[in-house]
């Protein structure tokens, strides 16, 4: 289980890498979304993986989840979720005013 | 025991912000509250400092849950020093700020955000918890993201977004780290974190997480070779809040790299420091090449920021007492210099209508006092014995002498002399030679209102530079605070 998490979380990393490099803002703005769930899925897999046990509940319980992780990721995700907001609209308003979200011709010419 | 008192420098920035919220469209109370509200942050952190100096460390449980269990807020010395530090460019850049920032960039929530700059900085020096240190890096990072692009120039907003998806990225890399460290150690409390590695031994696997939290810190701290965002995004926005950048933000990656690698990442110190030592010296000397090319005044000013950063880094990397205290001072003396650098440069920009070096010229005749403040900070950046630099970098200096650091200390020491070569260029260019702006004489533009939180940074450099002997006595005591890190953990666990 832990092994195919591993991997999903891997994929999915490298899929936004892909699409950080490409040069369409949109798609940019996909990759950073695809890259916080990637590392959300990892938070997740590297505290290791219950299967079927409920969080802590009595001091006394013999399996449990570790619930930590869960709380920062939900942290993280609230994080995430706000960044992802206003770099859409980072980008849009960049694309209205330079008419283009090709960021090679975004990429400026020395001083200015 | 709580001691409420170590929460108030992130709690009254807190606060203010909500506060100025709700008054966005009345200048004058905005002005008022956010004035005050500066003050008694500084004044906060001072009785924070005076609190911790008299004694000892002071923690505060968040919810009384005991450490590792709950949240627990940090203050030792160097994390007062640096909310003092943070205070005083606070309030200088907010006094700039009234006279500089434009009408309409009020109205659009300038205050709220910078006091929420404020509190992330000062949570992160005061936080006791990695995961907090992240999460307080964000509450400044998005704050930053909006003051930076606060106008929504084209400039701007084609510069901004760069230094958003960089932050971005290097969040995710941050939290990737904490994630393996979370695996490896089942903590992420630093006192703990501390105990766990020292316990486990800092071998394969540790090292990859200090060097991967060591690349998430450089790219905050603009180390090389990940410095490339920072002098084209600090070019765009407003003088105020490129100084509170230039003084701030990148300090506050200097001061994460130096609180995990005098706590917790410290039993390899043949690699890891070393890997250091190398940025160090990589870092200011690509960052004053940067400086020596450019004409602009704000240009040249990031690469500065780049390449003294390299100083501060180089007293972590030689990791004796004496080092680590130069490196205190020198952050203590570089923030409050860069911040009246880059006012310099809005003070001129506003007489001149111009950063370029080669479009400025003779001002020196007509606003003399203006020149003779510049140039005090400009040889005090490039460390000439009276000031405020040539203390820090002499004990750093004096220190890798010692240990044999010879590469270093030359390359310090070239990078000196190149700093006041390019410190003098722009001292040269802007303030001697005849006057290239039309109707200079007859109307002066009245600079004083501009000048008045400048004054203060700069009598606190000369004060830095002649009373050195307590400052420095203080970085020691920092210094030897740091480098025991018993007394930390010891201070958390209540043992």
């Amino acid at each position: 289980m832990e092994i195919l998490m591993i991997v999903t979380a891997g994929i999915i990393i490298s899929v936004s890498t892909y699409l950080l490099l490409t040069r369409s803002i949109l798609r940019v703005v996909f990759g950073i979304v695809l890259l916080s769930h990637g590392v959300h899925l990892l938070i997740l897999t590297m505290a290791g993986l219950m299967g079927g046990s409920p969080p802590l509940l009595t001091e006394d319980a013999s399996s449990y989840t570790d619930p930590l992780p869960q709380a920062l990721i939900l942290t993280a995700i609230v994080i995430s979720f706000g960044v992802t907001a206003f770099v859409l609209v980072l980008g849009y308003r960049t694309y209205k005013e330079h008419k283009t979200d090709d960021l090679d011709q975004l990429r400026g010419n020395g001083d200015e | 025991m709580n001691n409420i008192v170590v929460l108030l420098p992130v709690l009254i920035p807190f606060v203010a912000g909500v506060i100025l919220i709700f008054f966005k469209n009345f200048s004058t109370i905005q002005r008022t509250i956010s004035g005050l509200a500066a003050f008694i942050l500084l004044f906060s952190s001072v009785f924070l400092t005076y609190h911790v100096y008299q004694d000892g460390i002071l923690t505060l449980e968040a919810g009384n849950w005991s450490a590792p269990f709950g949240i627990i807020f940090v203050a030792d010395l160097f994390a007062g020093l640096m909310t003092i530090l943070s205070g005083i460019v606070g309030v200088a850049c907010l006094f700039f700020a009234y006279k500089t920032i434009h009408k309409d960039r009020e109205k659009f929530y300038f205050y709220p955000f910078y006091f929420f700059l404020l509190t992330g900085v000062n949570g992160a020096f005061l936080t006791g918890d990695i995961f907090n240190l992240f999460v307080f890096f964000e509450v400044m990072l998005i704050s930053s993201y909006i003051l930076i692009v606060m106008g929504g120039t084209k400039y701007q907003l084609r510069e901004s977004f760069k230094y958003v998806v960089i932050n971005i990225f290097a969040s995710a890399l941050f939290l990737i780290a904490l994630a393996f460290l979370y695996s490896l150690t089942g903590t992420l409390n630093f006192a703990h974190l501390a105990q766990r590695i020292a316990e486990a031994e800092q071998t394969g696997v540790f090292n990859v997480v200090a060097i991967l939290l060591l690349i998430v810190f450089a790219m905050k701290a603009a180390l090389f070779p990940l410095y490339f965002w920072l002098p084209n995004s600090y070019y765009g926005p407003p003088t105020a809040i490129a100084a509170i950048f230039g003084g701030l933000l990148t300090k506050v990656g200097v001061y994460a790299i130096f609180r995990v690698f005098t706590l917790v990442f410290i039993h390899n110190i043949d690699f890891t420091h070393s890997v250091i030592l190398f940025l160090a010296g990589a870092t200011m000397f690509v960052g004053i090449l940067g400086a020596v090319a450019k004409f602009d005044f704000r240009h040249i000013l990031s690469y500065q920021i780049i390449s003294h950063v390299g100083y501060m880094i180089m007293g972590l990397a030689l990791f004796t007492p004496y080092a680590i205290a130069g490196a205190i001072f020198y952050i203590a003396h570089d923030m409050i210099v860069k911040t009246s650098l880059f006012l310099y440069a809005g003070v001129t920009q506003k007489i001149t209508g111009t950063t370029d070096l080669t479009k400025m010229g003779g001002l020196l005749r007509t606003y003399p006092l203006l020149g003779w403040l510049f140039f005090i900070s400009a040889i005090a950046l490039a460390g000439i014995p009276p000031l405020s630099g040539f203390f820090g970098k002499f004990a750093m200096i004096v220190a890798g002498l010692d240990q044999g650091q010879y590469i270093i200390v030359f390359i310090s020491l070239l990078v000196g002399l190149l700093t006041l070569y390019s410190m003098i260029r722009i001292f040269i260019y802007v303030f001697w030679g005849e006057p290239k702006i039309e109707n200079d004489k007859d109307n002066p533009v009245k600079i004083m209102p501009l000048l008045l939180p400048i004054i203060p940074l700069a009598a606190l450099t000369i004060a830095m530079g002649v009373f050195a002997e307590p400052i420095f006595s203080f970085s020691m005591e920092i210094a030897e605070q740091l480098l025991d890190p018993s007394q930390y953990i010891e201070s958390v666990f209540k043992e």
